[in-house]
């Protein structure tokens, strides 16, 4: 009976760290196919409801996003010269800006599909990159989508997408370097809050 | 018609280069800001008032598989000249591939109409002339935008000299021919572009920068066939950026006229960004 019970609470402990050590490709396979099918039945999704996008992209994707780790990277050297305070509004307001972007996108499907390229991962890796293409169903070329992860704890945790090589997160960094130069830290975190305001007019009917 | 194309083409390198001298900002990879800002703001207006109205009508009226048919039927075209800096490259079982996509597109595909190539696993590639350069170790050169075709760099718009030279579209005879499908071809993929536009909007705290940078990072994707080098990350505790700006561009700082004259010169040297 003791020994049933040592083997029943192992493989519940076994399964548990299965789960929190969920692969990679295999993490990001199983959210993708789990949001398009929910957008695949939306149909205010697809006729450009960006605010319920978001909604689902908020309850769906973000324990799995690291936006801190985001911010610092489209931040690069002024990351260190903002206040834990300033990276903190830094944080949620690109945070803010990163989901409508991404919630904008997911209003444009329409029916292309997601190939899953063959993933390989070295023992012991802590950042990789998983590749994957939407496959137009029509016209169009095939976009290339990857997402880099990397692991903190347990779980891996996106930090970077890519579309077609142009990465969502490094792509600010110019235009955040220039805002800063000119306009200092609470500059950028001002034109940050203006332009996620201007966003949040128009999610509802566009 | 083709010494005209090469002489406007170099007449605007040549305008870029006097411009060069009026540097305006201290973003080492777009000496020209200035100039380049008034471009882009151009090219937007153009977009605005004509284009895009036409690539909406064009979009609204036709069904989607007669669009995919223009799409196809352009894409055949242009995978022949693909094909041509593949191996231009050295990649030569990917010009095989290009090549056939032609044959059994042309063919079986109706004229390119319909894609059979990609159902039959022949993988469709995106190559021209500013690629190939890239691939040749030439260094980018500052960034630019050139009215209508919009965001280059210097050795790509090199590179848009010969890509129209060996067009075949642009070549084509008789001339009512030639320049109804120049028209209908920039709709198409005005049309083709739509969704993105709006992603743009949503995600730009400034477009000219973020188109810019888009660019250059695709760019420098493609030329990787989509396995660019890691940049050095610039992180908190690290590197710093501007020694990655360094990094990217080779002789960020050169002047924008002597970049396009030894942009051939120096292929053999300078390391692919």
């Amino acid at each position: 009976m003791k020994s049933l019970f040592a083997l029943f609470s192992g493989l519940l402990i076994a399964t548990t760290v299965m789960a929190q050590e969920l692969a990679p490709d295999v993490l990001v396979k199983t959210v993708t196919n789990e949001v398009l099918d929910i957008v695949r039945k939306d149909k205010e999704i697809q006729s450009g409801n960006t605010k319920k996008a978001i909604d689902l992209v908020e309850t769906k994707l973000l324990g799995h996003f690291n936006f801190t780790r985001m911010t610092q990277l489209a931040l690069a050297r002024d990351w260190r010269q903002a206040s834990p305070a300033q990276q903190k509004i830094l944080t949620d307001e690109f945070h803010a800006l990163l989901v409508r972007t991404y919630s904008k996108a997911l209003t444009e499907y329409k029916n292309q599909t997601i190939d899953f390229k063959p993933f390989v991962m070295k023992a012991g890796e802590t950042d990789v990159r998983v590749r994957t293409e939407i496959k137009q169903s029509g016209a169009g070329k095939n976009i290339e989508l990857d997402y880099y992860l990397e692991k903190s704890g347990a779980a891996w945790k996106v930090y970077d997408i890519e579309v077609g090589g142009i990465s969502l997160v490094t792509n600010y960094r110019d235009s955040f370097a220039s805002e800063v130069r000119n306009n200092g830290i609470d500059g950028l975190i001002k034109s940050l809050q203006a332009k996620n305001k201007s966003g949040e007019a128009t999610s509802v009917k566009k | 018609m083709l010494p005209a194309r090469i002489k406007s083409a170099a007449v605007a390198i040549a305008a870029v280069g006097l411009l060069g001298g009026c540097a305006t900002s201290g973003n080492p990879k777009d000496p020209i800001e200035g100039f380049n800002r008034a471009m882009f703001a151009f090219n937007e207006g153009l977009d605005s008032a004509i284009i895009k109205p036409v690539a909406k009508g064009y979009d609204h009226v036709l069904p989607s598989p007669i669009k995919t048919g223009v799409t196809n039927f352009f894409s055949n075209i242009e995978d022949l000249f693909i094909g041509v800096n593949n191996l231009l490259q050295g990649k030569v079982p990917e010009a095989f591939s290009d090549l056939g996509r032609v044959v059994i597109n042309s063919t079986v595909g109706l004229l390119g109409v319909i894609d059979f190539a990609s159902d039959a696993g022949l993988e469709k590639h995106d190559e021209d002339f500013g690629q190939t350069f890239g691939r040749w170790g030439v260094g980018n050169g500052a960034y630019v935008v050139i009215p209508v075709f919009g965001s280059r760099t210097v050795r790509d718009t090199v590179g848009l000299v010969l890509d129209v030279a060996a067009d075949p579209v642009a070549n084509h005879n008789p001339r009512r021919t030639r320049d109804m499908a120049i028209v209908l071809r920039l709709v198409n993929d005005r049309a083709n572009l739509l969704p993105a536009d709006k992603v743009v909007e949503e995600a730009a705290l400034d477009k000219y920068s973020y188109m810019r940078d888009a660019y250059l990072q695709r760019r420098r994707n493609l030329i990787h066939d989509g396995n660019p080098p890691r940049e050095v990350e610039a992180n908190a505790d690290s590197a710093d950026p501007a020694t990655n700006a360094e990094v990217q561009v080779s002789e960020p700082r050169a002047d924008a006229a002597t970049e396009a004259a030894v942009v051939v010169a120096r292929a053999d040297q300078a390391s692919p960004n």
